[in-house]
């Protein structure tokens, strides 16, 4: 079959529709975009030929709506969909309907999607081809007992995953027999809201094993290529942060064992196109086990480590696959790739994701970045916060290393909360950089690696809030009459409030002394010599807040005297119990009048796929209730008032 | 433009001696300054902090943009005035920057005396509203006070620059087109609960601020009815029922943070009037003014040693060098702004009094604030002066002093006697601002020619009457004048009755007269109606 795709329609969006538009228009393709009302003006939009509105923002009612994406599909006479990865790529069903409306899919037969679907399904297949796979229970009958006495059998600790499940939704672990029932709610009423299927398998878990996966290219005439592996192994609440190739533990002998069994299993299946098999790893070098996971039937997220070391362009190998075109490659692997996913989320807030509009958004130009939106765009609430992904390629691990922090340390973003600093901080701590790190190495190092202000912050932000003018009214000596000069300055950061002084040549800021010197500040970047060093940091003022930017952090300050009205009343307002972020309140708990104690839960709250429970800050009485269930709330929105009881 | 070089030789004997005996007065004038501005006792600023509230040096502080400088005015005022004087008048006033902008700002202290006013301190709530009518400054007055002291009621009740002048200024500066708001965050009983009633916009604190005409024990007095000072007038009730205030705070620094706001959104338009230079400092050193005044003020010294302390790289462009020498005339800058400056050096003669009236026409058309530095015993005397006409001359130059429309500043270095208090723009004058230096000395005439004056009269009289006056006599008369003079002479005397607007250290003044020049040299859109805002 051969297919001569002159127009793509891409049915995603985001980095990856910005990614595989890219390619397709590369290749002299027409690429056709399709956006939710929520993307209306997004880059992927923006960055196409054409663009197709299919549905309002929620992804059920858009991109997760197969009849409006082919309708898309068809009114831009597409040849071929590409789907990207989540949304509909790994959806069985999209793929017929491609078929059945004479559109190329982009993937792997249905039949393949549906055989690496359902895990359960897959691991039978893959065991049966000769792969080990992690001892666990994969069984139809989900009754309550069934499930907790294949627990037992399979022991602890063990994980819950939603048979339809992936990226950490529907996905529990449970450590002690007495917490199963509980977690297994919890994992079934994810897992309905995200795939509307509640059905949960469950699986030992290794402790602080390794996440190997090999790159896979299938094309239609039996060809099946492993394309080297990937370690990603950086993970935090399973899901996966930083990827790299080729792993740093991975020597030949393990390199080939890994290629050889993902070859394959993607054979067994009769696999073609681009795709993933995810393996976990006990154990370090040649003694390493490996038990097979899951088969990915589409481009990961983490695709651009694998073209990197390879030069391939594997949304180009996926198209001409798709076309029919055999696959005549000897893939060779060159130096080390590393990539950082860029998330709108904050580290210290527990990963607590984060929409809002990019108020700044710059890249250094020393890596390669792939990215859905541009300074100006909105992260929205609908849709996975992914910002961007930032990959560093260099003749050795140490040398992407070395790049890619400094990427991350000259990131601009202000407007979200995003997690550069984290990264940053990741790759340069000493277990990352010996590179024998299993998948719990983000949360041992969690506090270690999750920013935090110190002095320099403060000092940085008190020159940024106190500007000195030359004219008389302008400058910011503090000077009185007969009295010593004023010169401090009262700064807030996230409820806390610190005193930073600056006196004449100097500012103090905690127990830090810095020598200042002015040098060449502009109006969205800070440069000053403290103590003898230049210190760079980027600003943005937005109304009173200052956002300073330093080393992939984003902190955002305020003087006492310029707290909005508002947010001087808000100063002691403990009992106002407020919206976290951006969401829609799923349940309330309490009603008016009712005593709560301090952490009782109040009132749940979904955002980005992920539920977030508000408790009661103290104990007491609940005055008002300003929500109801089903409301849409902003970041801030007062939910409830508690009249606190001692 | 030429450099004043300096001539004084900073390693001698005599700059020594005056350097310790100026900056001891400038050590005197700041530990009395630190003590002024604490306000009342321990005991009232515990009380006033122990309810919530924030002290009035806090509450300022809170109100200005950090960093900012502040331009306090008359911080000395009421300094041994009364028996039982309230330390710096009971109300800190002054011009500092608020949301980008300067601001007339006048904070009631609630520590003295319940923030009541003496006459000294609506004398300094009157020169702040003067301040704020000649410079378009926005008022923001930090309201904390229980009205009128009324021991000293005939002192600030019913005459055309008492109590009531505040409230008719209120109205006109409002007219306009300057912002008048107001901060409750304490009483405002009586005659000041008109402060904020006449304010465009008012802010009050939630169980703090109170204003009505008559508090809980007068309203029982009058007609029996039982209220507690909330619900007859706290921020509740004029914020939501009587409307007599506009914006209701949790606390002081809400009230603050609300204040900033009305500001940065009260649409102030202004240009500056005055073509600005990159500000430099001084090429002499300014802390070597503490060398180069002499100890006595009869001492003469070169005022261009002054001078080449206090402008911009030391540079002047002296009018007439050769002419009328006891006054230098010229053209400098101070911070960047213009400035045309009239110095004593020695006595007023005709030449002298000439020359200044032709060098203030010059500054006046081409719109360059003037500066005196006054430091001078009067206009020469004798046959000679008097027949060649040195009063018509004398006159002309404080002619053309009384009439320049340009901003006035005077700061007086050295004495200022006689009719040179008035032709070198004394407060009289309505310059724009007006210092005295620590060692600077203020009266009608010297101590000594005063004392010798009045000695001649009164033995004069008694020869008359044929009586004679034993030397020992004459001697005490003297003495108890030069002792007269000198205590009333005194700066500190002068400045705790606001005849100045402070008292400064010499090296501060050139900040200050930046300070005083920027916020001069800037006019507003000229407002169309002409009504202050109704309260309704």
């Amino acid at each position: 079959m051969f297919v001569t795709i002159r127009t793509l329609l891409i049915a995603n969006r985001g980095e990856i529709a910005c990614r595989v538009i890219a390619t397709a228009r590369r290749l002299g393709m027409h690429a056709a975009a399709v956006y939710s009302d929520a993307d209306a003006g997004a880059l992927h939009v923006r960055h196409a030929d054409s663009a197709y509105r299919i549905g309002p923002a929620p992804a059920v009612e858009s991109y997760l709506d197969i009849d409006a994406v082919l309708a898309a599909a068809q009114r831009a006479g597409a040849d071929a969909i590409h789907p990207g990865y989540g949304f509909l790529s790994e959806n069985a069903d999209f793929a017929d309907a491609c078929t059945e409306a004479g559109i190329a899919f982009v993937g792997p037969s249905s039949a393949a999607i549906r055989a690496m679907g359902s895990k359960v399904e897959a691991k039978r297949l893959i065991a049966e081809a000769g792969t080990p796979v992690v001892p666990g229970y994969q069984d139809d009958d989900q009754d309550d007992a069934v499930l907790a006495a294949a627990a037992r059998k399979v022991g602890f600790p063990l994980l819950i995953k939603a048979s339809a499940g992936g990226g950490g939704k529907g996905m529990r672990l449970v450590e002690a027999p007495e917490e199963f029932a509980a977690a297994l709610e919890g994992a079934r009423r994810e897992a309905a809201a995200a795939f509307a299927d509640e059905k949960m398998l469950l699986e030992r878990y290794l402790v602080n094993p390794k996440h190997l996966e090999v790159q896979i290219l299938a094309d239609t005439h039996g060809n099946t290529v492993g394309v080297f592996e990937r370690d990603c192994s950086v993970q935090r609440r399973h899901q996966k942060v930083i990827e790299e190739a080729p792993g740093p533990t991975v020597g030949e002998p393990l390199r080939r064992r890994l290629l050889e069994a993902a070859v394959n299993a993607a054979q067994a299946i009769g696999y073609s196109g681009a795709g993933t098999v995810e393996f976990i790893a006990e154990g370090r070098g040649v003694d390493t086990a490996f038990y097979f996971m899951e088969m990915n039937t589409r481009l990961q997220v983490e695709h651009p480590v694998t073209e990197a070391i390879t030069g391939l362009d594997l949304v180009e190998w996926q198209l001409r696959i798709a076309a029919g075109e055999p696959l005549e490659i000897e893939p060779e692997a060159t130096g080390h790739a590393i990539e950082a996913r860029l998330y709108a989320e904050s580290p210290a807030r527990g990963f607590l994701p984060s929409a809002g509009k990019l108020r700044r958004l710059r890249f250094p130009g020393n890596v390669r970045v792939d990215t859905g939106v541009e300074e100006g765009d909105s992260v929205p609430v609908h849709y996975d916060p992914i910002v961007a992904k930032l990959i560093a390629h260099g003749p050795s691990r140490e040398a992407a290393r070395r790049d890619l922090i400094e990427a991350l340390e000259n990131t601009e973003i202000a407007g979200i909360e995003h997690n550069a600093g984290y990264l940053r901080n990741l790759l340069a701590h000493p277990e990352f950089v010996a590179g024998d790190y299993g998948t719990h190495l983000a949360d041992t190092i969690h506090g270690a690696v999750t920013p935090g202000l110190n002095d320099l912050h403060w000092a940085l932000a008190a020159l940024a809030a106190v500007p000195n003018g030359a004219l008389p009214w302008s400058r910011a000596d503090g000077w009185r009459v007969n009295q010593p000069a004023r010169t401090e300055v009262l700064l807030q950061h996230e409820g806390v409030f610190q005193t930073v002084r600056f006196p004449p040549g100097k500012v103090v800021a905690g127990d830090s002394s810095f020598s200042v010197e002015a040098l060449n500040s502009g109006a969205d970047a800070l440069a000053v010599r403290l103590n003898g060093r230049v210190q760079e940091a980027g600003l943005l003022r937005d109304g009173s807040a200052i956002h300073l930017m330093l080393d992939g952090e984003t902190s955002v300050f305020q003087c006492v005297q310029d707290l909005t009205a508002d947010q001087a009343d808000r100063l002691d307002g403990a009992d106002r119990i407020v919206s976290p972020m951006p969401g829609q309140v799923i349940s309330l708990a309490v009603a008016v009048g009712e005593v709560v104690e301090a952490g009782d839960l109040l009132a749940v709250i979904e955002a980005m796929k992920m539920e977030h429970s508000i408790v009661a800050p103290c104990a007491g009485e609940v005055t008002a209730v300003h929500c109801s269930a089903g409301q849409r709330v902003d970041e801030h929105t007062r939910l409830l008032e508690l009249e606190p009881r001692q | 433009m030429a450099v004043l070089r300096s001539k004084i030789d900073t390693g001698s004997p005599d700059f020594r001696a005056n350097s310790e005996h100026h900056r001891g007065l400038a050590r005197d004038l700041r530990e009395l300054t630190a003590r002024l501005a604490l306000g009342g006792d321990e005991r009232s600023r515990e009380r006033h902090t122990s309810r919530g509230k924030l002290l009035p040096r806090e509450r300022l502080e809170g109100l200005l943009d950090p960093g900012a400088p502040f331009l306090e005015i008359g911080l000395l005022g009421g300094y041994e005035v009364y028996e039982d004087w309230p330390p710096g008048g009971g109300i800190i006033t002054g011009v500092g920057r608020v949301a980008g902008q300067p601001c007339a700002i006048v904070v009631n202290d609630a520590t003295v005396k319940g923030g009541t006013y003496y006459p000294i301190t609506v004398k300094k709530h009157l020169r702040a509203q003067e301040v704020a009518a000649e410079n378009h400054l926005p008022c923001i007055y930090l309201v904390d006070s229980g009205g009128g002291f009324l021991p000293l009621q005939d002192g600030i009740f019913p005459d055309r620059r008492h109590f009531g002048r505040i409230f008719y200024n209120q109205a006109n500066l409002s007219a306009d087109g300057i912002p008048q708001i107001a901060v409750v965050m304490g009483s405002c009983t009586a005659g000041g609960a008109y402060v904020p009633a006449m304010c465009d916009q008012v802010v009050i604190v939630r169980n703090q601020g109170t204003i009505f005409l008559g508090g809980p024990p007068l309203v029982k007095a009058a007609t029996g009815e039982e209220v507690d000072a909330e619900t007859l007038g706290g921020g509740d009730v004029h914020s939501r029922t009587s409307g007599v205030a506009d914006y209701l705070a949790a606390d002081d620094r809400h009230a603050l943070a609300l204040a900033r706001e009305i500001v940065a959104n009260s649409h102030l338009r202004y240009r500056p009037t005055v073509k600005t230079r990159d500000p430099a400092e001084p090429e002499a050193d300014p802390s070597e003014l503490y060398g180069v005044l002499p100890r006595d003020t009869r001492t003469p010294y070169d005022v261009n040693e002054v001078i080449a302390r206090l402008v911009d790289r030391s540079e002047l462009h002296e009018f007439k060098p050769l002419y009328g020498e006891t006054l230098v005339c010229g053209f400098a800058h101070i911070d960047g702004y213009p400035v045309a400056i009239l110095a004593n050096n020695g006595i007023l003669f005709s030449e002298s009094a000439l020359k200044a009236a032709h060098f203030i026409q010059v500054a006046d058309r081409r719109g360059i604030p003037l500066l005196f530095l006054q430091n001078i015993t009067g206009f020469m005397v004798g046959r000679k002066y008097e027949n060649e006409g040195i009063a018509k001359n004398g006159a002309k130059m404080v002619t053309a002093v009384a009439c320049a429309r340009v901003p006035k500043f005077t700061v007086v270095i050295g004495g200022s006697h006689g009719a040179g208090n008035y032709a070198m723009c004394g407060r009289a004058y309505t310059g724009n601002m007006l210092w005295t230096w620590p060692n600077s000395r203020i009266s009608v005439m010297g101590g000594e020619q005063a004392a010798h004056v009045l000695a001649t009269v009164r033995r004069d009289s008694l020869e008359a009457r044929g009586k004679t006056w034993p030397p020992e006599e004459q001697d005490a008369f003297m003495e108890g004048i030069r002792d007269q003079y000198e205590a009333q002479g005194h700066p500190y005397y002068a400045s705790a009755r606001l005849w100045d607007d402070g008292v400064i250290d010499p090296v501060d003044t050139r900040r200050a007269l930046g300070l005083a020049l920027a916020m001069a040299c800037r006019t507003p859109e000229q407002p169309k109606s002409r009504f202050g805002v109704f309260r309704m």
